[in-house]
């Protein structure tokens, strides 16, 4: 079986700091596969590099069979790629249900419609709504993103990324910022589509990485010093040293 | 659905009314001047609404919205010029037919908005304001260049463009033919900001890199905006020409893309009428305070300072969308 996604030692430096250094990971179909590493480890620019934000100096990012490391961030997000931001990063002045339904629209072919009101358009307001209900978010769905808390954006941030229907969806740190009660709503969310969707999530949030991840990449310094289950990444020595140390418990 | 005024709505219902009344209001009065000046304001009105699609929905600000205002005057201007001296153009003879000239003055200014749009927009904020300006200068001391067409001086047109056949004389009827592109184009341009192309352009002013996440190729959807919007100012410096006989790179100059500027702002960037109201305050302003004394802008300025603080959605914002 060919995988989802495949890195090949995709490699990024910022004016001689190496931010990534010979990546390579496969996530397999289904499979909800985690990053984890210390701050500055380079897991944004990693996913960067997957949502074709930034390009790698070296190496090669393969999504299925095509290899994709030449290709626009459009164009993969139309291949089948929907991602969440570490920093939200959502429309505003608008509200929720209208940021999911641009998601939804671009399901749909291209936009390159003058005359019919989208805004009125069922079929793009009726799976938005869906998509806000799925997430706990329907009754918010007239709200505008700036009047909403932050953990309701974070919310939102996923139901643009279910709303796409993804082959893969690529998450950074859905987590961040969220208080304990949506901390774990998160978490069930995430728990719901495990297993029927293919996920690379990056995660500070142990509790919520051991919870999810069927496998683990540990990166460090830029580098992927080891990658395996859960309990594989928990006794290995290396990671212990390097990352989990001491003051955080698993 | 029931009809449920709200001050925009009749405020829009009052601007319509208005513009139906001029040519009685003119008739009444006696004089051209009415039924001319309300030209002017419309035809103003028509170029800022195109403009206020690409600054207002897409959050492109363009300082060089002239160049296509006086690119679609010279374009009528030459075709009749041509026609007149019997030297063709290109091997065309010129015309003088509206349906003809009119629709190629929009198609020379999207061809123009296709190549300009594409080069300006790999840049975005304050250099993209920069290009656009360079690009209508760079246009502008062309046609100060060329003598042949008068340079600065000018070109006069011989007489109004034909329409269907008939000579367009009475300025009551001329006015009848802008109200009617404005209309068109306003429709055009109301459609267009909640289409699913206008979402996307308003998605990617919010945040270009979650609209380009999502699979929109920005850079595409923008360039096709400042096509249209050229197109639709090109017929707005077509209508002009026709106005006053005459061109001139004054049409072309930095001056009147910050005139359009000011007068989108002022009137609101949120609805097509926001425009209609920014160009009869300004225009009316101007000829009242310019009747009063020459330093007019001193008056001018500190007005456009008080609406900026006082009314930042501009005077179309002051008006509320629903009734509270
Ligand atoms: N555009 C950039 N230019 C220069 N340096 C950068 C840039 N982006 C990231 N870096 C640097 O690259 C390193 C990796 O950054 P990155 O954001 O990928 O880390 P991260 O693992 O996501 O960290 P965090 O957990 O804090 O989100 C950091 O040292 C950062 O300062
Ligand atoms: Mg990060």
């Amino acid at each position: 079986m060919t995988a989802m996604l495949e890195l090949r030692g995709v490699t990024k430096s910022f004016a001689g700091l190496r931010a990534n250094n010979n990546v390579s990971l496969t996530v397999d179909r289904h499979e909800c596969h985690a990053v984890i590493g210390p701050n500055g480890a380079g897991k944004s620019t990693l996913v960067a590099q997957i949502a074709g934000e930034l390009a790698p100096d070296e190496g090669r990012v393969l999504f299925e069979t095509d290899d994709v490391t030449g290709w626009s961030v459009p164009r993969r997000a139309r291949w089948g790629l929907a991602r969440s931001f570490q920093m939200t990063e959502l429309l505003k002045g608008m509200t929720a249900e209208d940021n999911v339904a641009l998601a939804i629209q671009a399901r749909r072919g291209h936009s390159f419609r003058f005359f019919r009101n989208a805004l009125r358009d069922r079929s793009l307001r009726e799976p938005a709504r869906a998509a806000l209900e799925t997430i706990g978010l329907g009754d918010k769905a007239d709200i505008r993103i700036e009047e909403l808390s932050h953990g309701e954006r974070r919310q939102v941030e996923l139901a643009i990324a279910l709303a796409a229907e993804p082959k893969l969806m690529l998450l950074d740190e859905p987590m961040a910022g969220l208080g304990s009660g949506e901390a774990a709503r998160m978490i069930d969310i995430l728990t719901a589509l495990k297993g029927r969707m293919t996920i690379l999530f990056v995660e500070h949030d142990m509790a919520a990485v051991f919870a999810l991840a069927d496998r683990i990449s540990v990166l460090v310094a830029g580098a992927v010093i080891c990658t395996g289950t859960p309990d594989m990444v928990r006794a290995d020595a290396a990671v212990q040293a390097a990352y989990l140390g001491n003051d955080e418990d698993i | 659905m029931m009809f449920s005024p709200t001050p925009r709505k009749l405020a829009a219902l009052a601007i319509i009314l208005v513009l139906l009344a001029v040519p009685f209001w003119a008739a009444a009065s006696g004089s051209n001047y009415v039924v001319t000046f309300a030209s002017r304001i419309v035809i103003y009105a028509m170029v800022c609404v195109s403009l206020q699609s690409i600054v207002g929905q897409a959050g492109l600000v363009s300082f060089g919205h002239s160049l296509y205002f006086g690119l679609g005057g010279y374009v009528v201007a030459l075709a009749s010029f041509h026609l007149g001296e019997g030297i063709p153009l290109l091997g065309w003879s010129g015309s003088n037919e509206a349906l003809v000239v009119w629709p190629l003055a929009m198609a020379v200014c999207a061809f123009a908005a296709l190549i300009f749009g594409a080069l300006s927009l790999r840049t975005t904020g304050v250099y993209f304001i920069m290009i656009t300006l360079a690009f209508a200068q760079m246009v502008f001391f062309i046609f100060v260049g060329l003598k042949f067409y008068g340079g600065t001086d000018g070109l006069p047109l011989n007489a109004r463009n034909l329409f269907a056949g008939q000579r367009i004389v009475d300025p009551v009827t001329f006015y009848g033919i802008c109200v009617a592109c404005l209309g068109l184009v306003m429709l055009f341009c109301w459609r267009l900001s909640r289409s699913r192309f206008g979402l996307v352009l308003r998605g990617a002013a919010a945040s270009e890199r979650r609209t380009l996440s999502l699979g929109f190729p920005v850079y595409a959807y923008r360039l096709a905006a400042c096509v249209m919007a050229g197109a639709m100012g090109g017929l707005a410096g077509a209508l002009w020409a026709n106005l006053n006989r005459f061109v001139s790179p004054d049409m072309l100059s930095w001056l009147r893309s910050g005139e359009f500027l000011v007068i989108i702002v002022l009137g609101g960037l949120s609805s097509p009428f926001g425009p209609i109201v920014g160009a009869a305050a300004v225009l009316i302003i101007e000829s009242v305070l310019s009747g009063w004394t020459d330093r007019w802008e001193v008056i001018f300025g500190p007005f456009i300072v008080l609406v900026a603080l006082f009314a930042p959605n501009g005077l179309w914002g002051l008006l509320r969308s629903r009734r509270s």
